[in-house]
């Protein structure tokens, strides 16, 4: 396979798969960061998070549109307002269902897996009567597609590197929220011990609302950003469910260096298995690889404690 | 079980029998009463349908039944514009046999079941003399076995695999065979292509026509297949086999790669830096129409090549006329991709059969169907041939940016359906 190429060639070859790997990383952690908020934290199974991203897909498209028929001049830009726009777009949406469906369901994980699975369905018919059963097509501006020449013989797709930025923006504003923020620890104190943290003075219900809706609102960006690496229609939220909740689910429930660690090691091991022999064939080892890790650790790779 | 039941069949099949007898009685009846002047305007219902479809003296029922919901809608949603612009222009010229056709449209939702169901419903209770409709593999043959137990007539707009030959199909979109080889000798001689890398999405069709495309490179074109990928449905991420793709340096990419993937695989592919548009490689597709250049975006696919039998763009009488009133129904913003065009060949073939046959009766549309010519079809002449596939010409399309093809090639002759592929299985 690689008889004919020359050393140079070859180091060429394997430091742009390298990349390959890394920007399929960001997506990973892109895709599942909300999910980890909405799962780990809440331990609410939220189907229709494809669904979340998807409205940030189209808000991107929107705004696309928007740029181009009335700020022609900003068009260039108009990616970095969409995220913004996605994220609260997906946000408000996100605390609307968790106001109306989800505070009743909680402590019935089941029940929230079908209720939000039905709300996915409603979501995908909802965006075909808006916006049609075909594909949208999002115009990139230019200086996001094409690629990046680091030498002669390396090139870095510039949508990757800008999927790796965000998620790396995404992660630590989370981390930073989760960790060093007072809301933060609210957040910890309600999934530790409810009663307790509702004893305290903490307001659950505000915390639990303001917690989906920031888990929404993460899938929104994703979804922003993942106009220029995937599809948008109805249902491209679907491709990307499996992935992410193979992802938290493999990282640990509830912890967010779990969920990244993960997130890590699926795609690496995908990207360096799709490069040696193909996609489907990866496709298959990797998942083998991940049911067989979970057989020996169902609680995942990191684990914290989850709300009982 | 209940035993009450034990005496029912026999109770049927004497209702049957009376009400069988009741309705031929009356049908002679009509017919001797019915006037000479009318019969000659349109033959009497008794005579051309004699199995009970729903003809009336002035109808003819027929069904639409395409995936309005779910997944697959995206692709399915030009082939319901497409019949329903072809029954409305049938009805303008007065129909067939003197009747207007209505069309009875059922959702099957992208659900292979649900086709099976409604599929089920249109020809035992609306008793309708033909259906049009299926896209995926799948779904038609999740319909087959009720078509073939019941009798009834599918027109079947999609390109696909091959491997089938129902009595009860047309199949109006190119198989494996036709749109393969036509592609693969046409970037062969023209772009003196020697090594392939093939990539395709992981299922039937991508395989099926991969396997063919690889006997007809290393057999008869002395070509070099050097990569044979398959992903997922769904896939998004392409990067790794896109550093493989240039590791193998091929002449040609022969992408079927389909659905969401689709936009993934040409986003990525340009943004990687193998640009289509210079004359380092050949990007060679049979899996993208006008239809997925709309979320594929057509900045980021032009300069590939697509292998169909139809492309809007397609300059001659026929089509001009054909895009004119697509956009004038659906409105001026639609496309036309190559599965629209041949649903749009259905209900025209059916009529033709039908008129042939001077009659509705399923076996006698059938008896009549092969050597059935249009040569108004949009895409130029076509004959449905005896395995009740089409007989048509090849086309190779260039992508380019405005997301329409420009039509660089057509094949000489018109090109013979082969499902069955001697020598390629």
């Amino acid at each position: 396979m690689f008889s004919d190429f020359s050393a140079a060639e070859l180091s060429a070859i394997f430091a742009m798969q390298g990349f390959a790997g890394l920007i399929l990383f960001a997506v990973f952690v892109l895709m599942a960061l909300g999910l980890a908020i909405i799962f780990g934290q809440m331990g609410v199974i939220n189907m229709a998070h494809g669904e979340f991203m998807i409205l940030g897909a189209y808000v991107t498209y929107m705004t696309s549109n928007l740029f181009a028929s009335h700020f022609p001049q900003l068009f260039g830009s108009y990616f970095l307002f969409a995220i913004v726009f996605a994220f609260f777009a997906a946000a408000l949406l996100g605390a609307l269902v968790e106001w109306s469906m989800i505070r009743f369901l909680y402590h019935r994980p089941l029940d929230t897996l079908l209720a939000t699975w039905g709300l996915s369905l409603i979501m995908q018919q909802t965006y075909r009567s808006i916006f049609g059963a075909r594909e949208v097509g999002v115009v990139i501006p230019d200086w996001l597609m094409g690629s990046y020449q680091l030498t002669d013989m390396i090139e870095v797709p510039i949508n990757g590197l800008f999927v790796m930025v965000l998620a790396v923006l995404a992660t630590l504003f989370v981390a930073a929220l989760m960790y060093r923020s007072r809301w933060g620890k609210q957040v910890r104190a309600v999934v530790q011990n409810r009663p307790m943290a509702g004893a305290v003075g903490i307001n659950t219900a505000r915390v639990d609302r303001l917690t989906f809706a920031l888990g929404c609102g993460i899938a929104g960006v994703a979804g922003s950003a993942f106009t220029m690496i995937g599809s948008t229609g109805p249902s491209s939220g679907q491709l990307y469910i499996v992935d992410t909740f193979l992802v938290v689910v493999f990282g640990g429930a509830g912890s967010l260096l779990g969920t990244v660690a993960s997130a890590f090691s699926i795609s690496q091991s995908q990207s360096i298995l799709e490069f040696f022999m193909g996609g489907s064939m990866a496709k298959v080892l990797t998942l083998l690889v991940v049911v067989i890790i979970l057989m020996f650790r169902p609680q995942g790779l990191f684990s914290l404690k989850v709300r009982r | 079980m209940d035993h009450s039941n034990d005496s029912k069949p026999f109770k049927q099949t004497r209702r049957k029998f009376l009400s069988t007898t009741v309705t031929a009685i009356t049908a002679a009846v009509m017919m001797a009463s019915m006037p000479m002047t009318i019969q000659a305007a349109a033959p009497a219902t008794a005579e051309v349908n004699t199995t009970g479809l729903a003809v009336t003296d002035n109808t003819v029922k027929v069904g639409i039944l395409h995936s309005i919901t779910g997944t697959m809608a995206i692709s399915e949603e030009g082939s319901v514009q497409a019949e329903i612009l072809a029954i409305e222009q049938i009805n303008a010229m007065g129909g067939v046999l003197g009747r207007k056709i209505e069309y009875i449209q059922e959702d099957g939702a992208s659900d292979w079941p649900t086709f099976a169901d409604r599929s089920n419903k249109l020809l035992r209770q609306d008793k309708v003399a033909a259906v049009f409709g299926c896209w995926t593999s799948a779904s038609r043959k999740a319909v087959l076995p009720i078509f073939e137990r019941y009798n009834g007539m599918l027109y079947y707009p999609t390109f696909y695999e091959g491997l089938e030959q129902s009595p009860n199909v047309i199949y109006t979109g190119q198989e494996a065979t036709q749109q393969v080889l036509a592609g693969l000798d046409w970037v062969a001689e023209e772009k003196d292509a020697k090594t392939f890398y093939l990539i395709g999405s992981d299922y039937i069709w991508p395989r099926t026509s991969n396997k063919i495309a690889r006997t007809h490179i290393e057999q008869h074109l002395g070509g070099q297949v050097v990569g044979e990928d398959y992903f997922p449905l769904g896939h998004t991420s392409f990067n790794s086999v896109i550093n493989r793709i240039r590791l193998r340096k091929p002449d040609v990419i022969f992408a079927s790669v389909v659905g969401g993937s689709n936009v993934a695989f040409y986003r990525q592919l340009k943004a990687a830096g193998l640009d289509m548009t210079k004359e380092d490689f050949t990007l060679l597709t049979i899996s993208v129409t006008e239809d997925e250049v709309l979320g594929i975006g057509g900045e980021n696919i032009a300069g590939a090549y697509a292998s169909m039998k139809y492309f809007q763009s397609l300059p001659n009488e026929n089509n001009e006329a054909f895009v004119k009133a697509f956009k004038e129904r659906w409105g001026a913003d639609a496309v036309i991709g190559d599965v629209t065009q041949a649903a749009y060949l259905g209900p025209w073939l059916w009529k033709a059969a039908v008129e042939a046959a001077g009659s509705f009766d399923v076996d006698k549309v059938r008896a009549a169907s092969p050597d059935i010519e249009l040569t108004t079809a949009p895409e130029g002449y076509v004959r449905i041939h005896e395995n009740h596939h089409l007989w048509s010409k090849g086309r190779i399309g260039h992508a380019q940016r405005d997301g329409q093809f420009k039509v660089v090639h057509e094949t000489e002759e018109l090109m013979e359906p082969d499902p069955f592929p001697a020598g390629y299985q």
